[in-house]
């Protein structure tokens, strides 16, 4: 394999590395606020390039139909809180895994009945004239996911570090009672959680709506990648995530290259399942996960 | 003591279950449609499936998203064996099974010691890479066209291809899977189960092994999921990877939570409701019967934790025996 070939999947597997890591910080929120690991996170991710799809398919301008999808998934994943989760904050892991696979399945079969079984194209934001870097191609849409990707990552840190509210959030995640007893309201911290974990995935749909085609049922796989990032990277830790993120896109990539087989293009979606089964085996907390105990 | 004496009290502490035998046994005789009797086959055959779910997520307290996978394992199993290899059907489930309870136990080990939700991933993943290698190892799985031709069962050169033969063979052995869940409950594996599901370190320190109680349920769980995938195959002659997407999983378990968590008859009841509430639904739009799972799902956990047999009703006796709050079944500590 040359040098530009290498590049090529590289880029490639950045591309998609950086949805999986937009999806995984989705995870890290939503977990650090409430322990819940949210199997709708994939379908916040399908919802977000599909109603840019529509906004723009009825004349809305193309950037204002991207923000306008990130708002509207966001005001979803805020009702998905309000109406579901709410009311079972206190009821445990398992009655939270079935709310939320319910809610997945749900998101996904009125996608389906609302924008069909096809999946459906988005022109890139600012045209598709390649970018030629050292023999290899960059679509100016790879260049807009990254950076979104890394502004999101840089305004996340601010908000967490900076900010009164940010600061409120990490103390629940620490310690929710203690938390409350400081006048910290919980249940806002997690209604912000779940509708800024919406929006990152969301911003992640619209933006990898225009590279692979968007369908109904296309959340379900990313979802699960964003979890194996997040698995990779060590479940709660959200550099860890966009880290995980970006090694899983590209591994992935190099594997359809460096694959001698037929078709392996077919064996990719396999990766990310074997990287997420390995890590759970050999390292559970994740590459760059510390060891905890669990206090009885 | 007579034998009347030693027989009524053993009837009467398994009415439930021997009037939902007699009941399921007796249908054939009235009904006549081939339609129908097909539907209550596969309702046997989901049956077996949803009651080794119901053993992990009620007794073990852990959750599976994968189980189509070891469905799968089953009917592809039988599929390759008895077409390509002529293996007998029988053999072929059994060497099927003994494989899907193989995987189950190398999948097990690692992800149960850790929380609820990563066996879940595990299990999602694994089911995603089973689906992946049907579709792509043509040679031996077809990929997506699927394999035709599988033989019927048969025992001692009769038939059991036909609808009548057949109900009363899967539902035989459907109704031995759920007496064995039954006894599963009420025995010292069930009650050191309940125990570390309750307070896994308080039921450890207590002696119960609950690393191995719990992949031994899951075994359990991946082979009566791969029995039941290797009758399905020898009923319907025809198998395909499209009938085990996460979606196919994802059913199974909304079946187990919608008929109740924690209690086996719940098994019984989310079937029943998941096999003919689809068949009512298709008169509007077969695409709705997924969106009202779903949905089904959330007002179920929030409203009826305790799903369709904490309504109550004939079984209420069965169920009493041995019954918690609700919710609580459903989590550790």
């Amino acid at each position: 394999m040359s040098l530009d070939q290498f590049l090529q999947y590289v880029f490639s597997g950045i591309t998609n590395g950086s949805i999986y890591a937009l999806t995984a910080l989705g995870f890290t929120l939503i977990y650090n606020a409430t322990d819940i690991i949210n199997f709708a996170q994939g379908e916040f991710v399908m919802l977000g390039g599909l109603t840019a799809i529509s906004l723009y398919k009825w004349g809305v301008p193309l950037p204002v139909a991207c923000l306008g999808a990130v708002v509207v998934v966001a005001l979803i994943g805020v009702i998905f809180e309000l109406a579901a989760i709410r009311p079972l904050l206190s009821a445990g892991i398992m009655t939270q895994i079935i709310v939320t696979v319910g809610a997945s399945l749900a998101l996904r079969t009125a996608a389906m009945l609302i924008w069909g079984r096809e999946a459906l194209p988005l022109p890139p934001l600012t045209g598709d004239t390649p970018i030629d870097v050292l023999g290899a191609t960059i679509l100016p849409q790879t260049l807009w996911v990254l950076g979104a990707t890394l502004a999101i990552v840089v305004a996340l840190q601010l908000f967490y570090k900076r900010t009164l509210t940010g600061k409120a959030v990490r103390a629940c995640s620490v310690n929710p009672t203690a938390a409350r007893l400081m006048g910290v309201s919980y249940s806002r911290v997690v209604l912000l959680s779940f509708g800024l974990s919406a929006a990152i995935a969301a911003t992640g749909g619209v933006l990898i709506a225009p590279v692979s085609f968007m369908g109904y049922s296309s959340g379900a796989l990313i979802g699960l990648k964003g979890f194996a990032a997040c698995i990779l990277g060590g479940l709660g830790n959200p550099a860890g995530a966009v880290a995980g993120g970006l090694i899983l896109g590209i591994l992935e990539s190099l594997t359809v290259g460096f694959l001698p087989i037929q078709g392996s293009s077919g064996y990719k979606d396999a990766v990310a399942f074997l990287i997420l089964l390995l890590v759970l085996f050999v390292k559970p907390q994740g590459l760059f996960g510390q060891r905890t105990m669990e206090k009885v | 003591m007579t034998a009347v004496a030693r027989v009524v009290p053993y009837l009467r502490r398994h009415a439930a279950f021997i009037t939902f035998a007699v009941v399921v046994m007796a249908l054939p005789f009235f009904i006549h449609s081939t339609y129908y009797l097909s539907i209550l086959a596969f309702t046997a055959t989901r049956l077996m499936v949803v009651l080794g779910l119901n053993l992990l997520l009620g007794q073990a307290g852990q959750i599976s998203l994968g189980h189509a996978a070891f469905v799968a394992i089953g009917a592809y199993g039988s599929a390759i064996l008895t077409t390509r290899w002529s293996l007998d059907p029988w053999l072929a489930m059994g060497i099927s099974a003994l494989l899907a309870g193989a995987i189950a136990g190398v999948l097990g080990i690692p992800t149960l010691k850790l929380k609820g939700h990563y066996l879940a991933m595990a299990t999602l993943g694994f089911g995603e890479i089973v689906l992946i290698l049907l579709i792509q190892f043509k040679w031996l799985t077809s990929g997506s066209d699927g394999i035709v031709g599988i033989p019927s069962l048969s025992f001692a050169g009769l038939d059991l291809g036909r609808p009548m033969a057949y109900h009363w063979i899967a539902w035989g052995v459907a109704l031995v899977m759920l007496r064995m869940a039954l006894n599963l409950v009420d025995s010292r594996v069930g009650r050191s189960l309940r125990a570390l599901h309750r307070a896994e370190i308080a039921a450890a320190s207590l002696g119960v092994n609950t690393s191995f109680r719990k992949v031994q349920i899951f075994v359990v769980s991946a082979v009566f999921a791969s029995v039941a995938g290797s009758f399905y195959v020898h009923y319907i002659h025809f198998i395909s990877p499209d009938s085990f997407a996460i979606t196919f999983s994802v059913i199974l378990l909304t079946t187990v939570v919608i008929g109740g968590v924690g209690n086996v008859w719940g098994a019984v009841w989310g079937t029943l409701l998941m096999m003919f509430l689809p068949e009512y639904l298709k008169r509007f739009n077969q695409d709705y019967t997924n969106l009202t799972f779903g949905i089904l799902m959330i007002v179920i956990m929030i409203f009826l934790p305790g799903g369709l047999v904490s309504l109550g009703g004939v079984f209420s006796r069965a169920r009493n025996r041995s019954r918690g709050p609700d919710r609580a079944r459903l989590e550790e500590g």
